[in-house]
Formats: C-alpha cells, structure tokens, sequence
C-alpha cells in the first residue's frame, strides 16, 4: 500500500520553504540578536580557567619546569606539567585505526614544533591563568630544527605511494611532445582563520564529561576523549549547536582539548580553556605548504599528450599529513598519458591539517596555471585551451561522469563576463595607471558520501522536531534540513524547529568534505517520510481516527492539514487529528544505512570516516565542477593586485536552498582571494617559529578587497550524487580561484607568478 | 595578576601631575595600550585615564593654522570640513589609517605615541630581545622576518618601522605638539632608534600632549596622503607619501613642496633631498621621478624589505604627479 503520495521536489523550488527555496537562515535571527549561545558562553557554576604555556623552541627536549611561582599565585588551582597530568589512553585515528602509542600526552617533554604545550594553569579565574602562565619557567635543550620546505636538512621526502597515479608513458610523451612547459608552483602555509578560535568547556559527573566545544563532528570527537579516558561512548556528551567557522579545522579533538579535559578530571572542577588568537596558529594545523611542478606536453593544435606532476607538501616531524596535490592535475584534462607522484616532508611543525578544499585547492593552483602557460606558449586563448581538452569522461577512473556541467559552466561565465572582449596578448589592456587582466580557471571537488541518520517528530501541537548530531558552522544545515522535513510532511516551514549540535542526539558523521547537505537531506527526508508514512497510517487505521470510517486507501498532508487526495472526507490539522487520536508525538528515526548494518558499522561509520563512500564507486565519477572569471587591476607603478570582478558559474547539481549555496559560493571564492594575494603564515627561519599569527599580521581580505561578485548554478540534479541530486557546495568554489587571478595577473603584467601570494613585490 | 593603579583625571594639570609617577601611563582611546598590555609589552603600574578631560578635543581650523586636541577621534579630525578643504593630506592620511572602528576610539595625541607593529617587539615571551622593550638586549628583527621593517633612519639596534600615517602628513607641514609647557616640530618629536631605540619620542615624565597645530599653507591646500598596502584597508603602509604641492602662476614651476614618508622609516620621514630638487624647478613626470629616488639616499634593505627602496619614490612621485594634474 502506498500510503503518501511525496511531492516531486524540483516542482515545488519556487516556493520559498521548499526544498530549494531560497529561504534565509532560520538560525539568522538568533545569531543577529545574540540569542545564540557558543561553546564558549555556557555559565557553570564553579567554572576554572585553564591557560597553556607554549614551547619557545621549534625542536629539542624540556630539561626543566619550575612552577613554584605560578603555583603559589593568585587564584592557582593547578600548574600541569609532562610530569603531572593524568595519564590518558592512545586513541585511534579518524579512520578507526588503532593508536601508534599507548598512552597520549598532550603536554610534551619532547618538543617538535614551536608553541606545543608543554605545560598549563588552572586558576579561578582567567586573568589570574594568564598571569600566572607567565610566571612558569621552563628549560629547554634546543636542537635544530627544519624549519620549512626549503631548509638544507628537509630532504626529499617520503613518498606516499598511494598518491601516485599512472597511465600510458607520462615522461617518454612529454620528451617527444612537440610544445612543452614546464613550471614549479608553490603555495605557504595557510590557516584556517575562523573567527571563533579553538577551545572549550569540559565537565565531569561521576564518570560521565560533557564537552562544550566548537566541532564539526561531535561524534568523532566524542570518540577521542571516550578513548582518552576509558569511559563509554555514550558517557561522553559533546555540545556544540553554533560554530563560529570552521574551514575544516574543528573537526577532530586536539592537545589543548585533551589538556581541558584532564585539568576537569583531576581538579573535579569544570574547565574552561580558549586559545588565544596566537596559539590558534599553532595549536593545529593549517593548510600544508606545497611545492608542484607540473609538466605538459601537448600537440600543436594544443591536445596535451602527456601530464607529469610531482608534488611535495610539508608534515610534522611526529604526524603525517597528505595534501593531496594530484587530484584535480588527474581529472581535469584528458590526457593519453599521466604521472602523478607526491612526497610528505616532516619539517617542525603542528600536523598541518584541512583548510577547505585540501587537496583540490592547491592541485587547482598548479595545473590550472600550466594550462594557462600551455595557452601562452601556443597563443591559444586560454578558454579555448580548456575545451580543447575537455575531459568526456574521468580520464583517471575511466568511468563516466555522473553529471559535469563544466562546459555549460564555461559558457555561462564567459557570456556573463563578457570574455569574448578579451585582447589576448599580456600587458594589452589598461586603464591609467592600471593594468588590466582577465584569467580564467575551473575549480572541482568529489561528492564526498556517507551515511546520516536523523530523528523527526510530530508533535502533538502540528509542529516538528528534527534532532541530528550534525553542525551547523554557518553554512545552513538548520535551515536546509527545516525545508527537508516541511517539504516531505507536508508542513509550513515556520512549524519545523531543527535541533543539531549535541552528541546525544542521532548520530552524524563528519561535516567535513562538502558531505553533510547531501548526506543529512537525505537522512532526514526518509525519516520524515517515515514519520509521514507513520501519520497516515494511524489516520487510515486508528479506531479514534476521522479518517477511519473514509476506507481510504492514502491520504496527503499539505500546509500541516490532512485530507484525503480528492477532498472528500474531514480535513483537519495534524495538531487536530493527534488530539482526536491521543497521541502526544509520533517519533521517526531514519537513517540511510542498508538495513543488515550491525551496530558495530552503525558506530564505525559515524565516529570514523572508514566508512566514506568512494565518489568513483560503481559506474560513475561524481564531482562538482566550476569556472572562474576574474578582472585584477594592478598599478603598474605599486604592483599592487586588486580583485575587480569576479564572475563564477558553478555546478553543485541541484541546490537546495540557492541563497545559502550562493552565501558558501561567495565565502569560498572570498577566501580564494585572500589565498591569491594575501595569506602567508610567515616563519622566522631561525626559529621556525609563526611570527605573524595575529588577524593584523597574517591577512585576510577585508570588505574593501572584495568586489562584486556574480555566481552562476549551472547545475543538474544528480541522482547518483545524493537522495535528493545536490552535489558539494562549500569547498568547490575556492578550488580554482588563486590560479584564475594568477592568470589575470599575467594577463595583465606579462609576469607569471609561481608562488602565493601575489604580494607587490613580486610585481615590481 | 598585574596589578595596576587606575586614575581618572579631570584636568590636564591633574593628567600632568599623575604622569610624573614612575610607571605611569596614560589612557586615551585605548587602542595602543590595551592591546600592548595585552601582549605583554605595556605593563604600566598606573594608568592614567584622561579621556574624560573636557575640551581636550576640540578642532580649529583657519586659513592659518589648526588646532587639533590631543583627544579629538581621528574620525572627526578625518571628517571636518576645514581639514578636509585646507590639509587634504591629513584627512586622507587619517581616513586610510586602520579601520572603522578604531578610528572611532583612537584619539590624535594617542595616534602619536603609536608603537610600532614589529612583531618581535610585540612578542616578549619568545623573543626577550629587543631594545625598544630593554635598552641593551638587543634586535631580534635583524636576521629575521623583515618584510615590513624599515629601510630609513635604521641603526644596529633597531629597524622597527614606524606604523603611523597622520604623524606622516604632519611632517610634512612643520606641525607642532604641544606638551604644555613646550612645543616642539613633530619631525623632532620622533626620534630615530641609534643607540638608543627605548625612546621613541622626546617627551618627559609629567608631559601630556595637549593638541597638535598645524601651519596653513598653500602647499597644504593642495596636498596628498597616497597609501600603498597590501590590502585594501585596516593596514599598514608598505609605503606612503603625503606631499604638499605649491606651483608658480606658470602652473608648473615649484614654489614650495614638501614630502615626507610612511611605512620604510624609523620615524615620520621628511624627504627634504626631494622637495630641494624640485624647488624652482618646472615639473615634468621624468624630472619628478629622478627627484623622488633622492629620498631612499642612505636606505638599508635587510632583505625582504629590499622592495620599499624601489616602491617609495614611486609612491612619492606618483602624489606629486596627482597634485600637478590637478591645477
């Protein structure tokens, strides 16, 4: 018996609150007025303050600590050091594989990067922490350290063996290839810079913590500290319904959480620690610092035959971590022949970790300059040069796309652009003091997939509850998965009220990959739909039921009414009908996991990513796809690069709210302006030390640097993407964007430059 | 915790009095000292909050001569109708000047005693040496991160830049400060590190700045302040140039100029080589920018900051040029 009919979601778009509506941020109004409470601004009752003590050398051993003044100081509690912290457990790896150690200490006698903690104070209050912090000493047997990717003792490398990617003969076509460039691109290091920093508040009852702290996955990070400190899962409850961005950085507990965590377990007392704007530079890890060359052989009529690329990214001296770098070098072109291969370099640092779009976004930068280079070097206009190689399927994989609106992306930017004005030749356009530039170049990023689970409830007054363990970190999952559930049952959106950010809650995996829009639209669209299904069958079969005597065989929920298809019959509010049945709630939990899941996978896939879907699974390789146009104008006098225009058509399937998609668009491509021409985390090479980690010294565009900007959805919607056809949209929009203005930069100055960011004197 | 005494006076003899106290500093916006406090290089002993001083803020401004109190906003002195139309430099140096924000808070006597933004001057806990903080303990710029140091008036013991824009302007015009019971030119306010980079400016304990004046003149009426930056706004200068501009009645012979630099020096730059080769000269845009690589005479690069030995002439001429297409 079918027993809803479900409304065919692209019919309804126009409508504000349905799936892709262009309804505001339902969370908007609590954030505007200060109603939204963060991590940070929860008040207990005997809460202490916990303030680190960071390392002033890059590399060596802590010989001694002396505490005795801090310990004596206002207001102490408790000064940490390696010697006294409680000892806490190893704890996997977000992939679920067991710990390398047994016991972790997250302060260190053994320092590998500038600013680790070596030691922290708890005190009453948190002037009296920073106060008595200064007071610790610490002693130290420095040892050299490798400051950064081109310090004499980093060496080549290890190579990652699971990056390399290999077809035909790569390096005997590029030798025979009749026009060929060659080019070495390098990127710094870059951070996250989200303006709410890392911290948190932790709290022990007994044997049970709860956490308030900004995260983009709180099961996974509930895992970590239940495994710290060998107490259940379930005894660990994590609280985090806003976040204050995250770019990929708040997805995993760190030192400093551990630290919080420990002071609140030893001392009985509720923790609070927040990092300071500088140890936010320091504390974890941002984007890595990447070096590319990328060679390409090509035909004269432009076809390339062959793509080498070899890619280095720096890591930890005491942690790996891969900045895929040949990811989109391997799909964006068609290419008969291809090498792809990629070294890890441990210099002295914080394991760098994800900035959005890891991987794709400095991939992007290199090839997408060398196609740039190749145009040049055969005169070729650079669009052209693109469609010349357009990639009919994934050159990789080997598989078809599922759906790649890249060349309808071309299109659309070009005409909305005006790019067919373009004077190809460098150094031809120019307004005054000003050159003039126009690039062009396309970004991607995988449909990244998992599987969601949610709860939604029909309340006895008409209204819904939907409850997900999953984020909302500005990009509107309150607000999409409000659509998703009013759209399903039949309900207005202003009755839907979504509950996210607490672990006790139906569990999620990461908000991490552009995943959690297509994961939990889908997760929450079938547990509506069992609720749904669940109210029509008690309106069909419950003795108390209106509904009962009308031998119907459906009924249809619409503006929260329910009546039967043709309008016979009695037509009554949900909050009428739940009345005249009894029935306080009707509660569903769904999830999109395949029925025979065992409770084990059921955990492995919501605290690990072990369970991600490969977005070449089956037959078809999933991406979104975009294209970037770009104005700079740059004083020829000054060097001085500024973003005049950017027009950028995108293809992340089907959007499910297209306001808030433009919003991640426009974030995305605002951050790749800052990459392009600002961002550097700068190290003191003798100290290997961040010396600007500050919002003053390490820049981000401001509002002046932004010009307007233009998004244009050339999207379709994908069924082998998501349930409900959407493909990625937070990341994709950066991916593409450095190397677009580096173009236009060349363009406009005849000088192609290789390193980020383009700072003026590297113009002058 | 560090404890400080905080004073609120209501008068400038009051201000005076406090001032004279070992460790004494006094409160303005607030802008410089809390976040200096914040970083662990301001740690006065008392704290002197003058900003409640009636009367102190007032601006007057005639054809001659204007009168800025030390705690006018830099907002309203930026705004002002007679600033604007008689020293143009100034309003633009002032509006160009950090953000919004700050703008609204920072007063002008505060502006002045800006530190600079050396971040191995900001950082006590990992780099205890620096001479500005402690006479003697020496430089940790020098071999370091340098991109924003200075390239003029640089010494051994320190080549922290100057951050300010205003303090640029009005160098440029032979403005004064009032401490009270002295006046003195604001380009002999600052002083240039040499041996002693600890003192910053040639004020004595129980000094207060009471208000700023500048001379009006032609070559103020018809004046810049060109910033060059990495970004758009809320930035410091990698270089600028305020320079003031009077022609003879063949609208291209030079009376009066003046230059004075921001961003590449220890201290608001007077450029003087520049204006003297210019003067009764007739300006063409070769001659200017041959005059304008006279103000790098004696610039020490150390490294990264190479780049501001070619760009500030550029910038210099590029403001000369501007208030010579505009007569």
């Amino acid at each position: 018996m079918t027993v809803h009919d479900m409304k065919h979601a692209a019919s309804d778009s126009a409508r504000l609150e349905a799936v892709g509506g262009r309804l505001s941020r339902v969370d908007g109004p609590a954030k505007i007025t200060g109603a939204a409470k963060y991590a940070f601004e929860q008040q207990l009752d005997g809460l202490t303050h916990a303030v680190l003590v960071g390392a002033t050398i890059a590399a060596g051993k802590v010989t001694a600590i002396d505490a005795r003044a801090a310990e004596t100081a206002p207001g102490v509690l408790a000064v940490l050091t390696p010697d006294n912290i409680m000892e806490l457990k190893g704890a996997s790896d977000w992939l679920g594989n067991p710990p390398s150690q047994p016991t972790y200490a997250p302060l260190v006698r053994e320092v590998t990067f500038s600013g680790q903690h070596v030691a922290a104070v708890v005190a009453e209050t948190f002037e009296q922490a920073v106060a008595a912090a200064a007071l610790v000493k610490v002693w130290y047997d420095e040892t050299p350290a490798i400051v950064d990717l081109s310090d004499g003792k980093a060496g080549d490398g290890i190579p990652i063996d699971a990056m390399t990617k290999e077809w035909g003969d790569a390096e005997a076509a590029f030798a025979e290839a009749p026009v060929r460039i060659c080019a070495a691109y390098n990127t710094p290091r870059e951070f996250q810079a989200a303006m709410e920093p890392h911290g948190l508040i932790a709290r022990w009852e007994g044997d049970e913590l709860t956490i308030w702290e900004p995260s983009q996955w709180l099961d996974g990070m509930a895992r970590t500290y239940a495994e710290w400190f060998s107490v259940p899962f379930e005894n660990v409850r994590l609280v985090s319904p806003y976040v204050g961005g995250g770019f990929g950085s708040k997805a995993v507990a760190l030192a400093h959480s551990a630290v919080a965590a420990a002071a609140a377990r030893m001392l009985d007392r509720p923790v609070k620690l927040v990092l300071t704007r500088p140890q936010n530079f320091t504390s974890y890890g941002g984007r890595a610092a990447t070096r590319q060359t990328v060679a390409i052989g090509a035909d004269r009529d432009g076809k390339i035959q062959s793509i080498v690329h070899r890619g280095v990214n720096e890591t930890a001296v005491d942690g790996t971590w891969v900045e895929p770098l040949g990811s989109v070098t391997s799909i964006m072109y068609a290419t008969p022949n291809f090498s792809s291969k990629q070294n890890v370099v441990r210099v002295n640092t914080v394991v760098p970790g994800a900035k959005r779009a890891p991987g794709e976004n400095p991939s992007a930068f290199g090839i997408e300059s060398a196609i740039d280079e190749l145009a040049y070097e055969l005169g070729i206009d650079p669009l052209e040069m693109r469609l010349i190689n357009y990639a009919e399927q994934d050159p990789h994989a080997k598989k078809a796309w599922s759906t790649r609106q890249l060349r309808e992306a071309f299109a659309a930017g070009a005409e909305a652009f005006g790019w067919a004005k373009r004077s190809n030749a460098p150094r031809s356009m120019r307004d005054g003091h000003q050159l003039i530039g126009w690039g062009v170049a396309a970004g991607t990023y995988p449909v990244r997939r998992a599987h969601g689970e949610a709860v939604v409830k029909l309340l006895s007054d008409g209204s819904v509850e939907v409850e997900s363990s999953s984020i909302d970190m500005g990009q509107g999952t309150y607000t999409i998965l409000a659509q998703t559930a009013a759209e399903t049952l039949g309900v207005p959106v202003e009755r839907v009220s979504v509950k996210l950010g607490d672990s006790h809650f139906a569990r999620a995996g990461v908000t991490g990959g552009s995943r959690l829009a297509g994961v939990m639209t889908g997760a929450v669209h079938k547990a509506a739909g069992q609720a749904l299904d669940e109210l029509i069958g008690l309106a069909l079969s419950e003795p108390r039921s209106p509904f009962q005597k009308l031998q119907a065989n459906t009924l249809q929920v619409r503006d929260g009414r329910i009546a039967s298809p043709r309008g016979e019959g009695p037509d009554l509010s949900i909050a009428d009908f739940m009345v005249a049945i009894g029935r306080d709630q009707i509660e569903a939990k769904g999830d999109t996991l395949p029925a025979s899941t065992t409770p084990e996978e059921r955990y492995k896939n919501y605290t690990t990513i072990a369970m991600s879907i490969p977005h070449t699974e089956g037959d078809y390789s999933r991406h979104s796809w975009c294209a970037h146009f770009v104005e700079v104008r740059i004083d020829e006098d000054f060097g001085t690069v500024r973003v005049a225009r950017v027009v950028s058509a995108l293809d992340s399937g089907r959007l499910y709210n297209p306001k808030l998609a433009e919003s991640q668009w426009k974030g995305g491509i605002i951050m790749g302006i800052g990459q392009a021409l600002l961002e550097e985390g700068v190290v003191d090479r003798r100290h290997g030390r961040i010396v600007n980690g500050n919002f003053a010294d390490y820049m981000l565009p401001t509002n002046a640097d932004i010009p307007d900007i233009q998004t244009i959805s050339v999207g379709i919607p994908d069924p082998h993407s998501s349930a409900l056809g959407g493909k990625g949209v937070g990341e994709l929009a950066i991916v593409g964007i450095a190397p677009a203005i580096a173009n236009a930069v060349f363009h406009a100055t005849g000088k192609r430059v290789r390193d980020l960011p383009i700072t003026l004197e590297k113009l002058i | 915790m560090r404890d400080f005494s905080y004073l609120r006076a209501d008068s400038v003899e009051a201000a005076r009095n406090a001032a004279a106290l070992p460790g004494a500093m006094l409160l303005a916006g607030g802008t410089t000292l809390i976040d200096l406090a914040k970083c662990g290089v301001a740690e006065p002993s008392t704290v002197i909050d003058i900003s409640h001083i009636e009367g102190l803020d007032a601006i007057d401004v005639t054809a001659d001569r204007a009168v800025i109190g030390a705690l006018a906003r830099m907002s309203h002195v930026a705004d002002h109708t007679s600033v604007k139309s008689c020293f143009p430099a100034v309003s633009e140096a002032l509006w160009q000047a950090a953000s919004a924000q700050l703008r609204n808070m920072a007063t002008v006597g505060g502006n002045l005693m800006q530190r600079t933004r050396c971040p191995y001057f900001r950082d006590p806990q990992n780099f205890p040496a620096c001479n500005k903080r402690a006479h003697g303990s020496g430089c940790s710029a020098i071999g370091g991160a340098t991109r924003g140091h200075a390239v003029l008036g640089v010494s051994e013991a320190c080549i922290a830049t100057y951050p300010g824009d205003l303090a640029v302007a009005l160098v440029a015009f032979d403005a004064e400060v009032d401490l009270g019971g002295r006046k003195l030119k604001v380009e002999d306010f600052f002083l240039a590190p040499g041996a002693t980079a600890e003192q910053e400016h040639d004020i004595r304990p129980g000094e207060v700045i009471t208000a700023v004046e500048i001379p009006g003149s032609a070559a103020a009426r018809r004046s810049t302040y060109i910033k060059v930056r990495d970004r758009q706004s809320y930035e410091f200068a990698a270089a600028s140039a305020a320079v003031g501009l009077e022609l003879e009645g063949d609208g291209r012979t030079v009376r009066d100029i003046r230059v004075a630099l921001g961003g590449v020096a220890t201290k608001p730059w007077r450029a003087r080589a520049v204006e003297e080769a210019l003067k009764g000269k007739a300006i063409d845009e070769a001659t200017i920018r041959k005059a304008s690589e006279l103000a790098m005479e004696g610039a020490v690069d150390h490294g990264a900051n190479h780049y501001k030995i070619a760009l500030a002439p550029r910038v210099i001429a590029r403001a000369i040029l501007k208030l010579g297409e505009t007569a």
